[in-house]
């Protein structure tokens, strides 16, 4: 174990969704490199309350990459240098004594400021609730075994779905675009058997759903890049695709007829 | 309000009794379900798969959550699996093995007939989840995989890659947000419980504190579910997500709810061990890990050379050693005592030499690198993002922390509380693991009260108060809990002493963990009583909350609930010092065998402890609910 000495932190302070913002500095003296950066942080915090400032509003939970709630613009990167890492999972030793960090909140027009580092990601959960899931009221489910699902399809519904829906895509997103985010959630269940029944109004309901939230997408690639799950953008091709064909489709217009 | 301890268990033998409960139970029929308001709080598998359910019976749900979305509820990072009594692999698994497998795992310190009820509906849990597009993982053929956990002969546990939690969530998320979308379910976000509410003797309500604007509100309803998972942050570090607290089972439990075997916890065999001071939180390593990886520490104290320098007949594989017939996949509390045995021994591991190898040379050299790193994968990367060490190439370092509570609200068999009206689900009530939980059966058990038992068990409650309105949410009693609440969080902001939330939950955390850990004595368990109660007339004293309390304050938030694990760890040392007798997790050291394993004592401790709030946390009521059983004969619980 080793140290890290003189770390300065341009840190974004906001005291409410109306209030301008402003980076502040502050200086962290030492700090071991076994510690996560959000430990670092803490201890900054508890530096701060004991001197009887604010302590630093950002959003954590799990701290092992898998709940989504951390989030943070690490020297203009969302989550951080390390790829395929969240925040929380993201350690002092890939940063040098000496070095100059700025901490940012996720910066989209979707995703308002609350307060410092933490925003409101509530229009993920309108996405889902226009259409992600399959239609499967409690009880009468057939036995699991029944509809066999290759391995290969259900390995790539599991690689869209390990999506843990933090926000980096839009935050890294030059246009402020959910397209990673929706096609990972769209892909997870279209291309289960499972999901067929409901393919096409799904992705016409999500897809409009996310248009009216967010901006729209011109292929630079950054969600991927930025993704702490490595979700590729492959899920974005298939959901353009699949919505073009539901709107060819439309079963939802025949239906009324 | 006097505490009876009624556990409802239905009549019949243990196999039939579930189906008796169905087919005798009040039913509320589909015109009337909409009449009725419940209160569901907690988002994770119990909570959002009961609120789905409920919505989609017709019940006007209300779901609170203080996190921004339902999906960030800590039963997302469950990593191995859920069991499931399927048999898909002709192993000869049944109902009945599941259940006595978990029986025997929970020490004879279960209640059988809920158990079995668990063990009966886990088949189902498989199906509706698979309907509901869970990416389980799968054989070529295109059938179901399974692999073992601890505690079991058979193959049983079904399995996401090593983010089965996480698939789980999301799938009763989406279930619950369909309702949300349908306006079935109404949801508050960011909106954390601070206190029950009664009227005449029953549950009417709760109050709440929205984190953003720092406000209080009564929210009245004719039942409410709890599902706030488990305490096992009272330890400070553990593997519970940052958030993750006792407050609103504390909170119902000083409203009259009964509290039961708060000793009952878990310690994890494998997790990454403690690296300095600092750390906020310990990692979990999955127990799928112990289906191939083989666990040893040096024979020598003093060796200095790499794991791999270590010749074979260095090594001592003391679970293959001592348990031959379970070896590595011991069950949790037997596998964290011996890994506590072996560096109290001074054979510990790593830099500080507090941890035990897990080594994979093994199974890499038996079934290649490709095919380990396909099942470890994420597990592996995390473990080096964490460490900076390759567990390709030198073994994982683990050692044992805090992972899960068994003991949690008293339920009977329709999981009420002993307040009518008052429901409690998943890890936040006490039922179905006795002293002990098996590996991959917190997921079953969160999914199967929210899926299948309790949209049954909360039937017969409500169909007595038909056409009776909601509670009034102005009623004094809300009123009173609101300033009640108000009070004590502008208290917290008042003190304007010198120490951090944080400080004073480290420090109760090292007194629980000394003496309230792996390994109890009467003299440590009457010290941590005298030490917590002086702890918290620090905090009481001492403790700074800067910021204020109309807007989002997590300092203020984490000062709430720290002082409710104050007087929950108060509860643990008393339920631990009463329990003179050592059973699965509880393991108290003037009660063991002569080769240092857990000695039970069935004629005068085979029951639930239920502790009633007396005004004093120092001086809590004990009741018993004496433990029948039909089936099952006590053992000594041998994994040899």
């Amino acid at each position: 174990m080793s140290h890290l000495k003189n770390i300065t932190l341009k840190v974004w302070r906001q005291s409410g969704p109306d209030d301008a913002g402003r980076f502040e500095s502050y200086t962290v003296d030492e700090i071991s490199d076994e510690a996560s950066f959000l430990e670092m942080l803490d201890i900054l915090n508890e530096r701060l309350i004991e001197e009887g400032q604010e302590a630093i509003t950002f959003d954590h939970d799990c701290r092992e990459g898998i709940c989504g709630t951390c989030s943070l613009m690490i020297d203009g990167q969302a989550h951080g240098p390390q790829r395929g890492t969240a925040t929380c999972q993201l350690h002092m030793r890939k940063f040098d004594s000496g070095a100059e960090i700025v901490i940012e909140p996720w910066r989209a027009a979707a995703f308002p400021v609350i307060k410092d580092l933490m925003v409101d990601r509530a229009p993920f959960d309108r996405i889902i609730e226009s259409g992600g899931f399959i239609t499967a009221g409690t009880g009468g489910a057939p036995d699991a075994n029944l509809i066999p699902i290759p391995k290969p399809v259900a390995d790539a519904s599991m690689d869209a779905a390990a999506c843990i829906g933090c926000g980096a895509c839009v935050a890294a997103c030059p246009n402020g675009a959910a397209n990673l985010f929706t096609g990972a959630k769209i892909a997870h269940l279209n291309l289960l058997p499972q999901g067929q029944a409901e393919r096409f109004q799904r992705t016409e309901a999500m897809v409009d759903t996310m248009d009216h939230y967010f901006g729209s997408c011109t292929n630079h690639g950054e969600c991927e890049a930025a993704c702490p799950k490595e979700i590729s953008i492959d899920v974005i091709a298939l959901m353009n695709s699949d919505y073009l064909k539901g709107k060819f489709k439309n079963r939802k217009s025949l239906s009324r007829t | 309000m006097s505490i009876t301890l009624d556990s409802k268990i239905p009549t019949g033998p243990l196999a039939d009794k579930w189906g008796n409960y169905i087919a005798s139970q009040k039913l509320v029929n589909p015109a009337n379900k909409r009449k009725f308001k419940v209160i569901v709080v907690g988002t994770g598998l119990a909570g959002a798969s009961a609120s789905a359910t409920l919505a989609e019976l017709g019940y006007q749900v209300e779901a609170f959550t203080f996190h921004d979305s339902p999906r960030r509820a800590h039963s997302i990072a469950a990593q191995g699996g859920i069991n499931a009594a399927k048999n898909y692999q002709g192993d000869g698994d049944s109902v009945h093995r599941l259940f006595y497998d978990t029986v025997k795992g929970g020490d004879f310190r279960g209640r059988e007939a809920n158990t079995y009820r668990l063990a009966e509906v886990s088949v189902n849990i498989i199906d509706q989840m698979v309907a509901q597009g869970v990416p389980f993982a799968r054989e070529y053929g295109g059938q179901l995989a399974n692999r073992s956990f601890g505690g079991a002969q058979v193959s049983r546990t079904f399995y996401a890659r090593g983010q089965t939690g996480q698939q789980l969530l999301i799938g009763a998320y989406q279930q619950m947000a369909r309702q949300v979308g349908l306006g079935s379910i109404k949801l508050w976000n960011r909106v954390e419980m601070v206190d029950v509410v009664n009227i005449d003797g029953r549950c009417a309500g709760i109050v709440t504190r929205d984190l953003l604007t720092g406000a209080f509100e009564s929210h009245s309803a004719h039942a409410v579910v709890l599902a706030t998972g488990g305490y096992g942050n009272v330890f400070y570090l553990s593997t519970n997500a940052m958030a993750c607290n006792v407050t609103a089972a504390w909170r119902a439990h000083r409203r009259g709810a009964a509290f039961a075997n708060p000793c009952y916890t878990q310690i994890h065999p494998t997790c990454i061990p403690q690296a300095d001071d600092f750390q906020s939180k310990l990692t979990l390593m999955s127990e799928s890990l112990r289906n191939d990886g083989r666990i040893w520490v040096p024979k020598n104290p003093d060796e200095t050379r790499p794991a791999r320098d270590v010749p074979e007949d260095e090594r001592d594989y003391y679970l293959e050693r001592i348990y031959p017939s379970f070896g590595n996949l011991a069950p949790r509390d037997v596998a964290s005592r011996a890994a506590k045995r072996a560096v109290d021994n001074g054979q510990g591991v790593g830099p500080l030499k507090n941890g035990v190898y897990l080594d994979f040379s093994a199974a890499i050299e038996r079934l290649g690198l490709d095919v380990v790193w396909e099942r470890y994968s994420n597990l592996f990367e995390m473990y080096e993002r964490i460490t900076g060490e390759d567990p390709r190439a030198m073994p994982m370092r683990i050692y044992p922390a805090s992972h899960y509570t068994m003991g949690g609200l008293w339920v009977d068999y329709e999981l009420q509380t002993t307040v009518p009206g008052l429901f409690c689900a998943g890890e936040a009530n006490f039922s179905d693991h006795g002293a002990n939980r098996l590996g991959a059966s917190a997921l079953m058990q969160g999914l199967s009260d929210g899926y299948f038992v309790l949209p049954y068990t909360i039937a017969p409650y409500l169909s007595g108060l038909l056409n009776k309105p909601v509670p009034d949410a102005s009623h004094e009693a809300f009123a009173a809990a609101e300033t009640e609440a108000q009070a004590r969080f502008e208290g917290y902001l008042s003190i304007g002493g010198t120490r951090t939330p944080d400080h004073f939950h480290r420090e109760l955390g090292r007194i629980i963990w000394d003496y309230c850990g792996m390994e109890r004595t009467e003299q440590g368990l009457e010290k941590a009583l005298s030490e917590i109660p002086a702890l918290h007339e620090e905090f009481r004293k001492d403790l700074r909350v800067t910021g204020d309390g109309t807007s989002i304050n997590q300092t203020l938030e984490k000062a709430g609930r720290v002082d409710d694990f104050f007087e929950l760890g108060m509860l643990m040392c008393r339920d631990a010092l009463t329990r003179e007798e050592s059973a699965g997790g509880h393991f108290r050291a003037e009660h063991q065998t002569d080769d240092g394993e857990a000695l039970r004592d069935d004629e005068n401790f085979a029951h639930v402890a239920a502790w009633e709030w007396t005004g004093d946390p120092m001086s809590p009521i004990r009741h018993q609910e004496q433990l029948e059983y039909e089936v099952v004969e006590f053992q000594t619980r041998s994994y040899k």
